[in-house]
């Protein structure tokens, strides 16, 4: 391992379907403000900027970065940018850490957004002929079959996905960044809210968000400055790792796939965590269809292979459960694509940082941040913790 | 800082355009290739990294499919970077630089052939005020060619001495696209594409890509006789404000050459990225070249260059000529978006 990382900013934007309000670089700033306010530093205090997002179609800009050098304050600094599909967010803190754990930065700014508003994500996600067979519309459409598959092989009960898409969104009526805020929302009217994608229904997808999120990294001496100076705790980097496979290649298991295990194994032994279930104290995953949360529990090693559900069922996952998931609402309840990785990161962050109002769970010692993309082939992870590892 | 070199480079034969080949298909062999010069096995590389572009593509996410180009299976740690290639060994560098990774495979490709390529880069643009109006990336460049002929920075004759040395050069590069050129003075004869602009001052419109294998210290003395050692990669932007620039500089060159070391001992051999003539006046001035320097022996992007690709590709070259051992010390230059808005500067050392 290289030198120690801790995260000692973080800001996110007032997350809706249509931020009609600001121009790109004025939503993007929006979070680069907060994040900087958070650790008390200004744009000149940063060494790097490491930036991620999604296609670069999604808002009709070809490699961005060019363009937002001066609102992100990247002149005459190193700035990078990532592109590794939906876990492009968590992708991106990760290469943003690495400056600081390789020494070659000592504070690094890291942004992940999103501002969908400005296109049609739905079919910018159905890959059109050559590139691929026009089966599918969007990405429910893609991951429709490998939930059905998940249920006949754990012999779920067909409601798992009602109580999760319930769980989240109640847990956003908390979060006042949230894209969606739906008050009123019950069992019944996620169950009967109409069928997208059997067996996902409408109110168990994902929204298409406009938003962003900053994070301020700091090397072990400026995040102790940092945190004597603001009275915050640095979120300390445990353990970070990325892992890749193909869309298709034979015995390739869509449902639990192999690059998740590995990546999960790879970042608990970094961080020392031999029983997740017991030593995690409360995970952020990308859950962009309801399913997806016990799904992931058992890709994760939180619960054995058939078992996720049960976790879910039991209101393990709750904000009162052993295993708090998505306090935030989650992807469920807000979706910039390019941010929602690094939401899930800067989330776990804020969790250990006590910084999470009324969706804090008390007492975090450690969390999981967890992002996938591609065709469930992409991941990235971390886990941050209040003691200096 | 621990050692990190190039210990092998390998290309593709660029061209115009690669219908019958998609990116997979065009890739694919190079990667292979770079492997097999390095006697290496794909389950020897820790990390994996490239670069391409959805827009040049035309499909978002289209490095999902290019990276079955590397068979990633069993699972392997990767990343991608919407950015030249030079910046996806940046990112390796830095990956080797924390401990995690000891060795690296990065490749970057691009196919400009399915559009119109000078409009695509128009699309790089600030949105609200540059976009609407369509400049290509040929009208961009004019504008700043004008700027230096105005400042007398440049002649039209030395941008035509640089394309004619630069296809020429390029007849030993079987690589190359465009190989050998016309006298300088049937050059100046030809009309102006965008003034001041001749044709043979733009760089052509090339498919292709380009893979390096990275190793670090005792690992790269086993994979290469004479690794090229990295020793200094920095890169850094300048303004994106056409107004608010001088457009006869770019600060962010020298910046990321002091950084570099570009200074700190002799260069044998300089490969820099400039897609248009004119821009290799301002690369060797922000890198302090001398007059007499050996810059781009391989042509350089005025021969080819393949988008996402080029810049590695200088890599690969100065790298090159440190493994066959005909050079011991030289700088390469990378650069992104429009009018050398973005740079980066490596060296790279035989001993």
């Amino acid at each position: 391992m290289g030198n120690r990382v801790a995260v000692i900013g973080v800001g996110q934007t007032q997350h809706a379907a249509v931020r009609g309000d600001v121009s790109l670089p004025g939503l993007i700033r929006e979070a680069v403000y907060r994040a900087l306010d958070d650790a008390q530093m200004t744009m000149a205090d940063i060494d790097a900027i490491v930036i991620g997002k999604a296609p670069d179609f999604f808002e009709g800009i070809m490699m961005p970065e060019g363009y937002l050098a001066e609102a992100l304050g990247a002149v005459g600094k190193p700035f990078f940018r990532v592109h590794t599909a939906g876990s492009v967010g968590g992708s991106t803190a990760i290469v943003a850490a690495s400056h600081i754990e390789a020494g070659v930065a000592e504070r690094v700014l890291t942004i992940g957004w999103e501002m969908q508003s400005c296109s049609e994500a739905m079919w910018a996600l159905s890959f059109p002929i050559p590139f691929q067979q026009q089966l599918v519309a969007g990405a429910g459409g893609y991951f429709a079959p490998f939930i059905r598959e998940y249920i006949r092989r754990s012999n779920a009960p067909d409601d798992i996905g009602v109580l999760v898409a319930l769980k989240d969104r109640l847990n956003a009526l908390k979060n006042p960044y949230a894209h969606l805020h739906e008050p009123d929302i019950t069992y019944d009217s996620v169950k009967e809210s109409f069928m997208l994608w059997e067996p996902i229904r409408y109110s168990e997808t994902c929204p298409s968000s406009d938003g962003a999120i900053a994070m301020v990294l700091g090397s072990e001496s400026v995040a102790e400055a940092t945190a004597a100076a603001t009275g915050v705790r640095p979120a300390w980097v445990h353990g970070m790792s990325m892992r890749s496979e193909p869309s298709m290649a034979s015995g390739r298991d869509q449902v639990s796939p192999q690059a998740g295990k590995d990546c999960a194994a790879d970042v608990f032994a970094q961080a020392g965590v031999t029983d997740p279930r017991a030593e995690i104290d409360v995970v952020e995953m990308y859950v962009p269809f309801s399913w997806y949360e016990p799904m992931w529990l058992e890709n994760l090693g939180f619960a054995a292979e058939g078992e996720g559900w049960k976790m879910t069922e039991q209101g393990a996952t709750q904000l009162d459960g052993d295993l708090p998931v998505n306090c935030s609402g989650g992807v469920l309840s807000t979706n910039p694509i390019g941010a929602s990785g690094m939401l899930r990161f800067g989330e776990a962050a804020m969790q250990v940082r006590g910084q999470c109002g009324d969706h804090q769970i008390d007492g975090v010692r450690r969390a999981l941040g967890h992002a996938y993309g591609g065709a469930a082939q992409y991941y990235a992870m971390w886990v941050v913790g209040a003691d200096k590892p | 800082m621990r050692d990190v070199a190039i210990v092998s480079v390998a290309q593709t034969v660029h061209r115009r355009a690669a219908t019958e080949l998609n990116e997979v298909e065009m890739i694919q062999p190079v990667i292979l290739e770079a492997l097999q010069k390095a006697g290496v096995r794909k389950g020897e590389i820790d990390f994996t990294c490239s670069g391409s572009s959805d827009y040049l593509a035309g499909q978002a996410f289209s490095f999902v499919m290019t990276i079955d180009a590397v068979g990633p299976w069993p699972p392997i740690s990767e990343s991608h970077v919407e950015m030249d290639g030079a910046w996806a060994l940046y990112e390796a560098w830095v990956k080797i630089q924390t401990g995690h990774a000891d060795t690296a495979l990065v490749f970057s490709y691009g196919k400009s052939s399915p559009g119109d390529l000078p409009r695509v880069l128009s699309r790089q643009l600030d949105p609200y005020y540059y976009q609407p109006l369509w400049p290509d990336s040929i009208a961009l460049a004019g504008l700043q060619a004008r700027a230096m002929l105005d400042a007398g920075i440049t002649t039209e004759a030395e941008m035509a001495a640089i394309a004619h040395r630069s296809r020429e050069a390029a007849r030993s590069n079987p690589y190359a696209q465009l190989r050998g050129s016309a006298s300088v003075d049937d050059l100046l004869a030809a009309p102006h594409l965008s003034d001041p602009l001749r044709r043979h001052d733009c760089a052509p419109i090339t498919d292709g890509g380009v893979a390096i294998v990275l190793a670090a210290g005792d690992r790269a003395a086993q994979w290469a006789d004479r690794p090229a050692w990295i020793r200094g990669i920095d890169h850094r932007i300048d303004s994106h404000n056409l107004g608010a620039r001088d457009l006869t500089a770019a600060p962010s060159i020298g910046l990321a050459a002091a950084n570099a070391g570009v200074a700190n001992g002799p260069i044998d051999v300089a490969e820099v990225h400039a897609p248009f003539t004119h821009q290799e006046v301002i690369v060797r001035r922000e890198l302090g070249l001398a007059d007499d320097a050996n810059v781009n022996p391989s042509g350089g992007p005025l021969a080819a260059n393949p988008m996402m690709a080029a810049g590695l590709i200088r890599l690969g070259e100065v790298a090159q000529r440190i493994l066959d051992g005909s050079a011991n010390r030289g700088v390469a230059h990378a650069t992104s978006g429009h009018l050398l808005q973005q740079n980066l500067v490596a060296v790279l050392e035989g001993n």
